[in-house]
């Protein structure tokens, strides 16, 4: 080699050769250098039209952004806070969170370690597919058939379990914040059960035999074998559908009444999210009300963002874990 | 504690595949049976039939009879999981429970049994660990994680973990092979102790090992890649490796083959 590239009249081909390597090396480093600072930019725009539309706004606002209980911003004195519209964000996704989370993880261990071969993987096909429904198609199903099936459970659970101030209040509805966190965790199921059969899938092998050779039954090898192991991809499966429920609009803009109040009374008719208020609100505001509308998506911007690196957390630390057991 | 084992015309499947067949042998208690045999030859698999965790492999039958003195392990009321209390397992790599302290994986085949108090496990993990030669190294950390000791370490918790539920019959699949040779040694220092007490079957690779720990010895063969694994002789360990019957056996012990 050195002596060729010493003689150059030693082969054009030889030159040549190296020659195309940088060639198509030179493009290549650009087009994804390239691709990674589009990226960056096109988040950094997002975050700046954001800022921007939003500062207006927020100067105009006559009211407390973070405590004021009402949105108002297209009147004469614009007035308005994130506060419920935050909590509704917050409480309904968290609801649909409890609701999913168990039912997900009890699909994934039937499809991972309980259903046989040729039913389990029908039945991971079936929950991936649930995750591919649209989420307008969610809405209306959970508006006209959810909803009036949501009222005759939601009475009992008022006149018997009325004591439990969640099921307390006078009026019961069917577009209650429970319905929205029911549909709410119909459409999170799938991602969490997803992310938790292939973590419990990765459960290994010979611990799950240590535990069977101990004399114990399935469920007992799956509590010492693969849910310690599969926690922590659990927990970050979980975080996940957490952001999406957070961020999840025209489902629950068709099912919330819409309410400016904070009550924690899931079956009366309160209730409202960050998300279903632009869906709602952005045809009809004026200059200062769209901006009002941007600086809610701020916030909830910054909220998926926390869950979402939180989620990132834990994965890494489960990466560490893994590393530690190899 | 030790019981007897008979096996009798056992035939092992992996689908419709045939692993091993047709093998009868007897197992003496408080005594060191060796399986050995080239790779593919099936001991591995006739071990795992002798605790029923054959068929833990989803698709693996097994035919034939296995009887524990006068129990028969294959009846039909027989459950899988009261065998394999009975019968314990020390597998080929070390495999302690990574979120479990040293104290809870000693401990964790007596919380499936039952509840103990604190003082009756702080008993039994003193005892099986005493009993797996491990105390002295780890009574100072009984609450780190198992996974923070070497590789014969390890193993050796194993063994604890194994013996802390009292089996009558230890099974140990190629226990030694992921280990160095100090740990091999302290491994089969551990296992001529507990021969006295236990019934132990050992799946070797390594013929001086064989020879070493084993009263009695099997050799199993097999005819051709993709052919059943056949038991081809069964004998005093000492006779096995100084004047074995059949000829394929001294092929296998002199190195000709495997």
């Amino acid at each position: 080699m050195a002596q060729d590239l010493k003689k150059p009249e030693g082969g054009p081909a030889m030159r040549r050769s190296a020659f195309r390597r940088s060639r198509g090396d030179t493009p290549f480093r650009f087009v994804s250098t390239g691709a990674g600072i589009v990226l960056l930019a096109i988040m950094a725009a997002i975050a700046v039209f954001l800022i921007a539309k939003a500062v207006p706004a927020l100067q105009a606002n006559k009211a407390n952004f973070l405590t004021y209980f009402d949105w108002t911003p297209n009147a004469t004195v614009p007035m308005f806070g994130i506060a419920v519209l935050a909590f509704g964000t917050v409480v309904s996704s968290f609801i649909a969170l409890v609701i999913a989370t168990p039912i997900a993880i009890g699909v994934a261990l039937f499809i991972s370690h309980y259903a046989p071969r040729r039913l389990a993987s029908t039945l991971g096909y079936v929950v991936d597919l649930l995750a591919a429904v649209p989420s307008v198609v969610y809405g209306l199903w959970g508006f006209t058939f959810l909803v009036p099936l949501m009222v005759p459970p939601s009475k009992f659970l008022n006149t018997y379990f009325g004591w439990i101030p969640l099921f307390g209040g006078d009026s019961v509805v069917g577009r209650s914040m429970l319905t929205a966190s029911l549909v709410l965790a119909i459409m999170i199921l799938p991602i969490i059960a997803a992310i938790s059969r292939e973590v419990f899938l990765q459960a290994p092998k010979t611990l799950e035999e240590a535990a069977y050779a101990l004399g114990a039954t399935r469920w007992e090898m799956i509590r010492m074998a693969v849910l310690p192991f599969g926690r922590p991809g659990v927990i970050s499966a979980a975080m996940l559908g957490l952001g999406r429920a957070m961020g999840e609009t025209i489902a629950v803009a068709l099912i919330f009444p819409i309410t400016f109040n904070i009550s924690f009374q899931i079956l009366s008719p309160n209730g409202n999210s960050i998300a279903a208020n632009i869906a709602n609100g952005f045809g009809e505001a004026n200059a200062i009300g769209r901006g009002a509308l941007i600086a809610s998506g701020l916030v909830l911007f910054l909220i998926t963002l926390l869950v979402n690196s939180m989620a990132r957390l834990i994965i890494a630390r489960r990466k560490e874990y893994a590393r530690a057991a190899a | 504690m030790a019981k007897q084992i008979e096996v009798a015309e056992l035939d092992a499947y992996y689908g419709s595949h045939k692993a091993i067949e047709g093998i009868t042998m007897t197992v003496e208690p408080r005594s060191v049976t060796a399986f050995i045999g080239p790779s593919g030859c099936g001991k591995s698999t006739f071990l795992r039939t002798l605790n029923r965790m054959h068929e833990v492999i989803p698709g693996a039958t097994v035919q034939g009879k296995v009887r524990l003195e006068d129990q028969d392990l294959y009846g039909p009321d027989v459950d899988p999981v009261s065998v394999r209390r009975t019968i314990g397992m020390v597998f080929q790599r070390p495999n302690p429970f990574p979120t479990m302290s040293i104290f809870d994986n000693v401990a964790a085949g007596l919380r499936l049994n039952g509840r103990f108090s604190k003082s009756e496990l702080n008993g039994v993990v003193e005892e099986s660990l005493k009993g797996a030669n491990l105390w002295n190294e780890v009574k100072d950390r009984l609450h780190k994680p198992g996974s923070g000791l070497s590789g014969g370490q390890q193993q050796r918790l194993c063994i604890a973990r194994a013996i802390a539920v009292r089996p009558q019959v230890l099974l140990m699949d190629e226990p030694c092979s992921a280990l160095d040779p100090i740990s091999t040694l302290a491994i089969e220092d551990l296992i001529s102790k507990l021969k006295t007490e236990y019934t132990i079957v050992i799946v070797t690779h390594n013929m001086q090992q064989a020879a070493r720990v084993s009263d009695r010895t099997a050799f199993f063969n097999l005819a051709a890649q993709g052919q059943p694994g056949k038991l081809i002789e069964m004998a005093e360990t000492s006779k096995i490796f100084t004047n074995p019957t059949e000829k394929a056996t001294e092929d296998y012990i002199t190195g000709r083959f495997g």
